[in-house]
């Protein structure tokens, strides 16, 4: 059988007793699997270039005053993204602060503070949570949050209003704040199950040392826990950032769809993710509508490219370090 | 170790005892089981001073952390639950089996049949494409993976796996619909769900291929079984599990879509099983049933789509970690 090829077929070849049939199948395999790992780089490559090929029509000729306007008119031909880039902005960075303060509890909790009995169930329910698709939320938003939030909009306007973010005229129903919600509930999935993974990863030798100190359960996280796994948390936190910037109908769903800026969280804006889905659709035909709409997608493209690195790099040093511990 | 040596090694460490730390003295030469103490308590002073106010900030923290948790799980439940309960009442036979272009004597529709069909379409069209994609790269890269591609494949498949589902969208339609010709079809969308799925099947593919122990593999390869051989029918065979467990997490993940699909299968309200036309689809149908739609009717179809595609993407998910679950307890 395979022994017999090999003693009658002395080659050896980098350690290897093979015959033909063996290193013609190896080379084949071999490249196969090649092929498809380069199709991956072919992919990111295409990916970028796709998007700039689309884009060009507008890159070329209103540039980059696509992220410095704050008129959006497809009709009059006018594209200044400011409106989106706002919204995109507020409503990820709210919603972050939310749920990376939340979602980083829930680790703590998980993966310190519960007995297996609790922490395993939970555990796996916030995995499934991660899940679920975005419109399910959406759904949920539109027949549920907003019906629930506009009276206490109402009152925050009323009793509040002085403060900027509470002031000027509260929308019917879709609002910023409505979107900072719904972001915040989906990304807490995300951070609560990276965070949890990470604090895991601490050696169990750093705690035991700390409670021999006698310090307390709190101490030990506060202390060793979080301080070891800084840097994965910020990896969660960050891509979850990233699921964020790039959430689109539980966003669009939402947030009323109105391409202006507002200061009050009360009303209505948009979001880039959120224009691309609504408009993206119709403008087939205008290419300097395309281009723009493709310009900010790039953008969108070249933020989450950047957040994700980021993220990996963060979180597998924390890995890295954890097994040569 | 006796007690009385940690008493000595704590003190001769240095160690400088803050909060008034109380070290523990051996009372007997044998170690005793320890008595047992709450954390931060000493059996040897009472709680006072520093001592309580440790005590007040651990409990009040445990406290919090215990709240973040129901918190964040119950509306979760809550929403899981609503759409569960919504969906039921609507749900029926000719739920399934008419078309959106099939409406009853008073122009209204009966049922979303033609947008499972669709949706059925565009998960294999990304099948066809992203999963022998995440398949072969995930074997290349736990099988051959050293080296400056690899990790250049490795990084760039993470950098991927993060990828803005409307941006892989854009991209299907400006390769497809636009380049290509196309138009708005099933393949576009098939095409933009592809990317999307491949980069999760290649990573937990890899995952998985690393955990099958080396000794099988130079098991086969002292048997003077070509390298090739020994990949695809030892190793992949031992980790078929955890291969098709990622497959399923992959197609999970693209069921639930709907943003690419806004522009790249568009819409349909008849039967339609030809990918190269626009096809429906249940996520889009959901979205168009619910946004700025005041029909009731229509709203409580969208529930019960809801809760159709809940319901598949939580069975897909379920199945995936009983499939890992049960390799890990044999």
């Amino acid at each position: 059988m395979a022994i017999a090829e090999g003693r009658s077929e002395e080659r050896r070849t980098s350690g290897r007793i093979s015959g033909g049939s063996a290193r013609i199948g190896d080379s084949v395999f071999g490249g196969l699997t090649r092929v498809f790992a380069g199709v991956v780089v072919v992919a990111a490559a295409g990916l970028f270039v796709s998007l700039v090929v689309q884009a060009w029509p507008a890159l070329r000729k209103i540039g980059l005053s696509v992220l410095g306007g704050a008129t959006w008119d497809p009709n009059r031909a006018v594209f200044g993204a400011l409106s989106f880039i706002y919204g995109t902005f507020v409503t990820s960075l709210l919603a972050l602060l939310l749920a990376g303060v939340i979602g980083v509890m829930i680790a703590v909790f998980l993966s310190e503070l519960a007995p297996p009995a609790v922490s395993r169930p939970v555990g796996f329910l916030v995995e499934m949570l991660a899940a679920v698709p975005s419109i399910i939320f959406g759904l949920w938003g539109v027949f549920v949050l907003i019906p629930l939030m506009t009276p206490v909009a109402t009152w925050l306007n009323a009793h509040l209003g002085f403060i900027p973010i509470f002031g000027g005229t509260p929308s019917s129903g879709p609002s910023m704040l409505n979107a900072v919600i719904i972001l915040a509930i989906m990304i807490l999935p995300t951070i609560a199950a990276i965070s949890r993974d990470v604090m895991r990863a601490v050696p169990g030798s750093q705690r035991e040392g700390m409670l021999a100190l006698g310090a307390t359960q709190w101490e030990v996280v506060r202390r060793v826990v979080i301080p070891y796994a800084r840097a994965g948390i910020i990896g969660a936190v960050i891509l979850g950032l990233g699921r964020a910037i790039g959430e689109t109908m539980a966003v669009t769903m939402v947030i009323g769809n109105d391409p202006h800026i507002h200061a009050s969280l009360l009303s209505s804006g948009y979001s880039i993710a959120a224009v691309l889905a609504s408009e993206a659709g119709e403008a087939f035909g205008t290419p300097l509508w395309i281009g723009a709409l493709f310009e900010l997608g790039l953008l969108l493209f070249l933020i989450s490219v950047l957040l994700n690195a980021l993220a990996r790099l963060l979180v597998w040093s924390v890995n890295r370090h954890a097994r040569t511990a | 170790m006796q007690a009385e040596e940690i008493t000595g090694v704590v003190s001769r460490s240095g160690v400088q005892p803050r909060y008034g730390l109380v070290q523990v003295r051996a009372r007997t030469a044998r170690v005793a089981p320890a008595p047992r103490a709450r954390s931060g308590e000493s059996l040897y002073q009472p709680a006072t001073g520093v001592f309580r106010r440790r005590k007040v900030v651990d409990a009040v923290m445990r406290n919090v952390a215990l709240l973040c948790a129901i918190v964040a799980v119950a509306p979760l439940l809550a929403i899981a639950v609503y759409v569960a309960v919504q969906g039921v009442t609507s749900l029926n036979p000719g739920f399934f089996t008419h078309a959106q272009s099939e409406v009853d004597l008073f122009g209204n529709a009966q049922g979303i049949g033609n947008t499972i069909v669709g949706t059925l379409l565009i998960v294999l069209v990304s099948c066809a494409v992203g999963l022998p994609i995440g398949l072969f790269s995930g074997i290349y890269l736990a099988e051959y993976g050293r080296g400056r591609f690899a990790n250049a494949v490795r990084f760039l498949a993470d950098v991927m796996a993060g990828l803005p589902s409307i941006v892989a969208g854009l991209v299907g339609f400006a390769v497809v619909v636009v380049f290509f010709g196309v138009g708005f079809s099933a393949l576009a969308a098939g095409f933009a769900l592809g990317l999307l799925m491949f980069p999760v099947v290649t990573r937990s593919t890899e995952e998985v291929l690393r955990l099958v122990p080396h000794s099988i593999r130079e098991g086969g390869l002292a048997l003077g079984i070509p390298r090739w051989r020994v990949v695809v029918s030892i190793v992949v065979p031992a980790a078929a599990n955890g291969i098709v467990t990622s497959m399923l997490l992959g197609i999970a993940r693209v069921t639930g879509e709907t943003a690419p699909l806004l522009f790249t299968s568009f819409d349909n309200t008849h039967w339609e099983w030809n990918p190269l036309h626009a096809v429906g689809a249940l996520t889009v149908t959901i979205y168009n049933y619910t946004s700025n739609q005041p029909d009731p009717r229509l709203n409580q179809m969208a529930y019960a789509g809801a809760l159709v595609l809940v319901a598949v993407v939580v069975t897909l998910n379920l199945t995936a970690r009983l499939l890992v679950r049960r390799r890990v307890r044999t």
